[in-house]
């Protein structure tokens, strides 16, 4: 057993996962290709969307990943950093938008 | 010990970057190009023909860029000599050369620069390339005509510009360079470059650091956008590179700790599509003091011909036109993704 959960050199193994179920594998990395082909968004923003998710979930990998992909993109730091104040911002106010259903239960059961 | 740290002391502890890279070999960290060809099936390239006369004028340069793989700027005392440059004219004259591409340096610096360039315009050669590295046009006097001397001879021109921002382009090029840059182009379109069809100007986008470059198309649609928007300023095309595993950029590489994961980058990006575009496969590169390599890279690494003895003075392109061409890990520079080459990517 590894001496530590993650580990960089993991990230390039990510399709080492099909080693035991293919097919599954398949058809999200086939998916995962998809997504990120240009579309209604473009590829660059959708690298974005996808750096900022990373925070959003705390994936090592995937801030690893699309932090390389988004400069490689042409965004500046000042964008980056943006990016994950959205995905901080929503998840601050996911928290506190749970507040509401804290007070209404509290003044429920309260006199 | 932070990666940076550490990977200075790596470096103190070896004599030269060579040897460094030498080590990451021996320990089969990096495999070598040779044996990535082999694995995927490739035979080692082979020249076709010889289409492009690449001249390097010398290293002398007024800018000292932290990626330069010629390590070229101002101290640097190799520059071509008249004499070289008349034998260079004599064989441009014997052989059938699509295009005569002349670089450096700032390839503007040597003496005989003019010179040599209204004589080849005297030759059946159809493109004349200069990479002018567009502050030349305002470091002095003497040079603020360079537009009007590129147009009276047709020149199509070349310019590194890393990207559309101050930011980028001067952490990687020195500080001002960016709004020089902007002001020399806004000569050129005054007079034509960049907008008439015959007045090439081509800019030159590289990563400025340890990543490759994107989608050359998308990021040609961003530089005309952005450039126009910003500064009005036109241009023709957008040439995408990658940053060689050489000389300061590999410095760059070993002093920031990023050597072995670009160089992964590099060879898992290992493209065969891009094997046939090979500048090397249609280019001989000549040094300033007549040497010739089979790119500007091999000869900054001073890696020889496979065909022994051949020099610009007794060239013969019977001998070089169907050489095997002299590899080594650098290559995955140019076969990496989209491929990267003096003309940009290789493939869609």
């Amino acid at each position: 057993m590894e001496k530590t959960y993650y580990h960089p050199d993991d990230l390039k193994k990510f399709g080492n996962i099909s080693e035991f179920e293919p097919k599954l594998a398949e058809k999200f990395f086939d998916y995962y290709r998809h997504v990120f082909k240009d579309g209604a968004l473009s590829e660059k923003e959708k690298a974005l969307i996808a750096l900022a998710v990373a925070h959003a979930v705390q994936c090592p990998y995937c801030i690893d990943a699309y932090t390389q992909e988004s400069v490689t993109k042409g965004f500046s730091e000042a964008q980056l950093m943006e990016a994950v104040h959205v995905a901080a911002a929503i998840r601050g106010g996911a928290s506190l938008v749970h507040g509401v259903q804290m007070m209404n239960k509290a003044k429920k059961i309260m006199m | 010990m932070n990666a940076s740290e550490k990977a200075l002391q790596q470096t103190e502890a070896i004599s030269s970057l060579s040897d460094y890279v030498l080590l990451e070999i021996q320990n089969k960290k990096i495999p070598s190009f040779f044996e990535v060809l082999k694995k995927n099936g490739n035979p080692p390239p082979i020249s076709t023909h010889i289409d492009v006369f690449q001249v390097n004028l010398g290293y002398l340069c007024n800018q000292t860029c932290k990626h330069c793989h010629v390590e070229a700027g101002p101290s640097r005392k190799e520059i071509m000599s008249k004499e070289t440059m008349q034998v260079c004219l004599d064989i441009i004259k014997e052989n059938a050369f699509r295009c005569v591409d002349i670089t450096g340096g700032a390839p503007e610096m040597n003496p005989h620069f003019r010179w040599f360039v209204e004589e080849i315009r005297k030759t059946k050669i159809k493109e004349l390339i200069v990479r002018c590295n567009l502050t030349i046009i305002l470091a002095n006097a003497n040079y603020h005509d360079l537009p009007e001397f590129f147009k009276n001879n047709s020149v199509h021109i070349v310019s590194s510009l890393p990207f559309y921002n101050a930011l980028r382009t001067d952490r990687q090029r020195g500080n001002g360079v960016f709004e020089k840059s902007i002001q020399a182009l806004q000569m050129l379109n005054k007079i034509g470059y960049g907008i008439e069809k015959h007045l090439i100007l081509d800019l030159v986008y590289n990563p400025n650091g340890a990543f490759l470059s994107a989608n050359q198309k998308k990021l040609e649609e961003e530089y005309k956008t952005e450039l126009f928007k910003t500064y009005n300023i036109s241009f023709h095309h957008l040439i995408a590179i990658h940053n060689m595993p050489i000389n300061r950029f590999l410095e760059y590489l070993i002093n920031s700790g990023n050597y072995e994961d670009y160089m992964s980058m590099l060879v898992s990006s290992y493209n065969p599509e891009t094997l046939n575009g090979l500048m090397c496969k249609n280019t001989i590169s000549v040094a300033w003091n007549g040497n010739l390599y089979d790119c500007d890279f091999n000869q900054m690494l001073q890696l020889p011909l496979t065909v022994a003895g051949q020099t610009l003075f007794n060239f013969n392109i019977n001998h070089l036109k169907h050489r095997q061409i002299a590899t080594g890990k650098h290559c995955f520079g140019c076969t990496a993704g989209s491929g990267s080459s003096c003309q940009g990517s290789l493939t869609e």
